[in-house]
């Protein structure tokens, strides 16, 4: 039976995307600061109302999104068909955007569109759920946006998350840029940023 | 019932907002690359800043207080009506102080006060692409880009010193971001190259006829191309601003008579307001009461 509780979008949707959007503006230029996000969406099933809110604010009909095994389910494609439109792909190298919900593997950033030389932009914009953005071990970010250095400490990255951002690095201007969510929080990794332990 | 209740906040509509916001955060991702988008119509004319106004646009929020300056000044035609725009299209407050704006639009200048933390400079672009007057095809500068292929640049500024015996460039003068791509800083004099370095505001670029956005994050290198035996130097201006005696700072010539009378003023109308109410006074100026 077709089921039509979709959950809700934001309430003031105008108000409340562009609040959502200045966080993660601020986020991705100032790589490692957490940004409060302020007004979010109630979400549904498992995906939360920081995931559900940065879909709403960057997703429509223009973009594919790919979702995590957890977030794969008819609630969460309902929500995300009603309120956005977007395309739902089955592979993170077709995806705008890559939606990872908590204690799901984020899609190797490798296996993501990393963009081209020419349109280094037609890239894969992952957006993770982790348990925290702080208490973690330590890495230590250089890059444009950051004065010197900025510490951070999420909780919940991939086992091998620094080769891969090393190699998402090298690339550049081609890769893929991260945003972790948590807590009504979002952190963003521009691929510019160069991360160390 | 007020006529324009039947815009959206901020003019554009959603879905609009949207794809220019994922521009955006593309271009921040990737400082100085030029990111294509969808530029849409706007109530003026391209020429006027379509590009600068739908960056404002879309990033403006209820909170935010606006400020937006014409080479310098708040009260020149440019600035009076994007200023009026978005007063009535946003409800936003606006202001001429460069402390108190938290969003700057500007058509060519750089503020002289140093920006802040959080403040957002957002440019309007007349021509977009620094290689376009050395190539004038797009597919030949994106690779160009691609294969970071800046020579040509480097030739355009040597024939200027082979011609005038120094680079001649004083306007829209080529800089390089994070070491990567090659970015023109929108008309800007020279002057305010060094101002982008490392600035510690978020500085947006956009280009609405050429539909490209662009951006210099905070706390970013933005170096002014030049050569070792030829350094990249700023204009010198031989006597301060008439009105509040201030130097270090853009000045305009202003033509007084017929018979070759001239002052030199502030270009920053606001640096220079404030500078004459704290009790600085030009040759030509009058002591604040």
């Amino acid at each position: 039976m077709l089921s039509h509780d979709f959950g809700a979008g934001f309430a003031e949707p105008v108000r409340d995307a562009q609040g959502v959007f200045r966080a993660v503006l601020d986020a991705l230029a100032n790589p490692g600061t957490a940004q409060k996000l302020a007004n979010m969406s109630g979400g549904c099933a498992a995906l939360t109302s920081e995931l559900a809110s940065t879909l709403l604010t960057l997703g429509d009909h223009d973009t594919a999104i790919w979702l995590s095994p957890a977030l794969n389910s008819d609630a969460v494609q309902g929500f995300v068909g009603f309120h956005t439109g977007a395309d739902v792909v089955n592979d993170p190298a077709k995806a705008n955007f890559a939606f990872v919900a908590l204690g799901d593997a984020m899609p190797e950033l490798g296996r993501c569109n990393l963009g081209s030389q020419e349109y280094p932009d037609r890239s894969t914009t992952i957006v993770a759920e982790v348990p925290s953005l702080s208490g973690g071990a330590k890495l230590v970010l250089r890059g444009p946006g950051i004065r010197e250095t900025q510490d951070i400490s999420p909780v919940g990255l991939p086992r091998d998350f620094l080769a891969q951002w090393s190699e998402n690095r090298e690339i550049f201007p081609r890769g893929v840029d991260l945003l972790l969510v948590a807590d009504g929080q979002v952190m963003g990794l521009p691929r510019s940023s160069r991360v160390e332990a | 019932m007020n006529a324009v209740a039947n815009y959206n906040f901020a003019y554009l509509d959603e879905q609009t907002k949207r794809m220019i916001r994922r521009a955006i955060l593309k271009a921040v991702a990737i400082p100085g690359y030029q990111v294509p988008f969808s530029s849409r119509e706007m109530p003026m004319p391209y020429g006027w800043g379509t590009g600068g106004v739908q960056v404002t646009a879309s990033i403006i929020g209820p909170d935010d207080v606006l400020k937006v300056i014409d080479q310098g000044a708040d009260d020149t035609t440019n600035a009076v009506s994007i200023r009026a725009f978005f007063a009535k299209v946003a409800q936003v407050k606006t202001t001429t102080h460069t402390a108190e704006a938290t969003i700057i639009q500007t058509r060519h200048r750089i503020p002289e006060r140093k920006l802040e933390a959080g403040q957002i400079l957002v440019y309007q672009v007349p021509i977009p692409e620094p290689l376009r007057f050395l190539e004038p095809r797009e597919t030949e500068t994106r690779k160009m880009h691609a294969l970071e292929e800046y020579g040509l640049m480097h030739v355009k500024l040597y024939e200027d010193i082979a011609r005038h015996g120094r680079i001649a460039t004083t306007y829209a003068y080529p800089v390089k971001v994070e070491g990567r791509y090659v970015m023109d800083p929108s008309p800007t004099p020279k002057f305010d190259n060094p101002k982008m370095h490392r600035s510690e505001a978020l500085q947006l670029f956009g280009a609405g006829r050429e539909h490209r956005i662009y951006a210099v994050p905070p706390h970013t290198e933005v170096v002014s191309l030049d050569f070792e035996d030829h350094p990249f130097t700023v204009q010198h201006f031989a006597e301060p601003c008439a009105l509040c005696g201030a130097e270090q700072v853009y000045l305009d010539e202003v033509i007084l008579d017929d018979r070759g009378g001239h002052m030199y003023v502030c270009s920053d109308t606001d640096h220079c307001e404030e500078r004459r109410d704290a009790g600085y006074v030009g040759v030509m100026g009058e002591a604040a009461e």
